[in-house]
């Protein structure tokens, strides 16, 4: 079975984040893989393993940030593709869908496109329904368990894992996948793959290369500013016994109108 | 990546719970395992040795980030990496290799050091301990104290007196493979440490131990240089994870001194305070480019005792340094468990003694700057790291 999935590099989760006239920084902080895409690299070499197949790590990111692809090759990814044009600067979801569904078509296909839930710097969750709907394929999101996989049947059953509860939905394969965080915990990259990841060679495809034109996105920027730091002032509230704080808390809240 | 990778694994999987594991004493079971699952047991051995056939500077960035949590985790990569897969990979036959360092670098098997007596550290010259040739065997009587993974190890390279009569004494010393579990050994842990309490520190006794001829690493005799070059590499990670313990003081002191406040402002406002972090930041840096040296030399395959000894001289007494300026700007909090700080200051203390205390190191030093020790090559050099052969 054919399995890409798509990788991001962010800021580490650690960093501070602000604004400095107008864009946003996050000081020396390292670039990481987006942790969420841990989970559907995890997914993936698992799935490999017990079907066969190979997968490819496909990033779209500036080049040179080379982070995300290789953890995701450290981690067991077999190739990967970068993607990387300067007219790509501050796409937007429905532009990077775009860019991303064209190459995943260059690479000729796949039977599953897995990607992490969401991304941890703009946390939309949007880019797999958008791939999948370019693509015409299934969109299977928030799934946290492969219970049958038939990739020479072209099927597939999958449990979702929503607010409400568990949904197990049948698809056809193609398809692509957002996988949760209980899904399994991701393994931690090997020497080994360090150290093939360190000389692994990979395409860069521009947009020239992927054939298309820079899609226009349709959410601008205009400003960035920093939210006001809220004043948080802690009390502690006094009493001599449990009863007694309990009564004061609750005077307090009265007090305060919040109850 | 390595880095990483070892963070997150010390962070994630031993990090909680070190509180707990550090009061109560001893290592918890699951932690060498799975050091030797992740391949960090046999980081810097070539691939064909069953190691990963990373470089000598990898397993530095290792012992940082591993001290970086606890010492007890650095401990396991200086006794098993440092004085034993090292040891093995430089002064083994390629039978030797196969029968020990195989295992070793898979982390099937878990090796330690047995150097150190009850009365002899420093003074090493004068161990106690005999092994004595009968047949095609040694027969091994004596005493080594102060063995971190004495009771967890199942191999040692351990040295004893061959020559009672040599003169000078260092030349009737010599070097062994010892399977722990021989006839006539019997080891314990030793407990009411300071420091490095989540780990295991113990003593081993032998009895009319029997253990093959094919055993002696090195020839008879050459027992002393076989041991330097084991602290050679022990020190080596001393020196790194020091540097660890460096930075793990620097961090935990930024983080309070920007929440605690005194007189309405932050304690990051205060000069003093600020000049401790500034010492603990100019000492991390150091310590990491003396210890990235002595890497550099052994990945050139360059003899690297003078600056092994000047890393850790230098990060250990940095750490024990950075680590009590942690408690001090912790204030009470600092003096109390809450915290990890007055962890890393017990943690710290005992690097300025095991693997050639303070002194010794201060003697090495001088006596290269005096020009009184030179380098001789010996018949077998640690290798350099080949890229190539390797992997």
């Amino acid at each position: 079975m054919k399995i890409i999935v798509c990788v991001k590099q962010v800021p580490d989760t650690a960093a501070t984040m602000s604004v400095d006239n107008g864009v946003i920084s996050w000081g020396d902080a390292p670039l990481i893989i987006n942790p969420w895409d841990e989970y559907a690299v995890e997914a993936a070499l698992n799935l490999v393993a017990d079907q066969g197949g190979d997968v490819t790590a496909l990033c779209l990111g500036k080049e040179g940030e080379t982070e995300a692809i290789k953890h995701a090759l450290a981690m067991g990814a077999d190739t990967a593709v970068m993607i990387s044009d300067p007219a790509l600067k501050g796409v937007d979801n429905v532009a990077a869908s775009r860019v991303l569904a064209a190459a995943i078509e260059k690479i000729g296909g796949a039977d599953l496109v897995l990607f992490g839930q969401q991304s941890v710097d703009t946390d939309t969750g949007l880019l797999p329904v958008q791939v999948a709907r370019i693509l015409g394929w299934p969109s299977l999101t928030l799934v946290s368990k492969f219970e049958n996989v038939a990739g020479d049947e072209g099927k597939i059953q999958v449990l979702r894992t929503m607010e409400e509860g568990g949904q197990i939905v049948d698809s056809p394969l193609p398809a692509v996948v957002s996988v949760t965080k209980d899904y399994a915990e991701p393994r931690y990259p090997s020497f080994m793959g360090i150290r093939k990841a360190s000389k692994a060679e990979y395409p860069v495809w521009n947009l020239e290369d992927l054939g298309i034109a820079a899609p226009t996105a349709s959410v601008s920027w205009p400003e960035i500013m920093e939210p006001e730091q809220k004043e948080i002032v802690t009390e502690i509230i006094p009493g001599d016994t449990p009863e007694e704080k309990a009564h004061n808390l609750v005077d307090k809240l009265i007090a305060e109108k919040v109850l | 990546m390595v880095q990483r990778m070892v963070r997150d694994f010390a962070v994630k999987e031993v990090l909680p719970g070190i509180q707990e594991r550090d009061r109560a004493g001893g290592m918890a079971p699951f932690i060498i395992p799975r050091m030797a699952e992740l391949g960090i047991l046999g980081i810097t051995i070539p691939v064909r040795y069953g190691g990963q056939g990373m470089d000598y500077i990898s397993l530095g960035l290792v012992s940082e980030e591993l001290e970086a949590v606890d010492t007890s985790l650095r401990v396991v990569i200086s006794v098993h990496n440092g004085l034993s897969c090292l040891t093995l990979l430089q002064w083994g036959t390629e039978k030797q290799k196969e029968e020990y360092l195989v295992p070793l670098a898979k982390g099937e098997k878990i090796g330690c050091g047995a150097f150190t007596e009850p009365g002899a550290g420093s003074d090493f010259a004068n161990i106690q301990a005999t092994a004595r040739k009968e047949g095609d065997s040694y027969i091994l009587n004596g005493e080594k104290m102060w063995i971190s993974l004495a009771t967890a190890a199942d191999y040692a390279v351990a040295t004893f007196r061959t020559d009672p009569q040599a003169e000078p004494p260092y030349r009737g010393l010599s070097t062994f493979i010892v399977d722990l579990d021989s006839p006539g050994i019997t080891r314990g842990d030793i407990h009411g440490k300071l420091g490095v309490r989540a780990g295991s520190t113990g003593w081993i006794n032998f009895q009319d131990v029997r253990i093959p001829v094919g055993n002696l690493l090195g020839e008879e005799g050459e027992g002393f240089k076989t041991t330097m070059s084991a602290f050679d590499n022990g020190r080596y990670t001393v020196a790194a994870g020091a540097t660890g313990l460096i930075r793990a003081s620097l961090e935990a002191s930024s983080k309070y001194v920007k929440e605690r406040t005194v007189g309405g402002k932050p304690l990051s406002e205060m000069q003093l305070i600020q000049e401790k972090l500034a010492l603990m930041a100019l000492d991390y840096q150091a310590a990491r480019l003396l210890y990235l040296q002595a890497g550099w030399l052994k990945n050139q395959g360059i003899r690297n005792t003078r600056e092994t000894s000047a890393a850790k001289l230098f990060a250990t007494e940095a750490s024990f340094r950075a680590a009590s300026e942690a408690v001090q700007v912790h204030g009470a909090y600092g003096y109390s468990d809450e915290y990890p700080v007055e962890r890393y200051f017990r943690n710290a203390r005992g690097a300025m003694i095991y693997e050639g205390s303070s002194e010794i190191q201060s003697l090495i030093q001088a006596d290269y700057a005096l020009k009184k020790r030179r380098d001789k090559k010996l018949r077998r050099e640690l290798p350099a790291y080949d890229p190539e052969t390797w992997v």
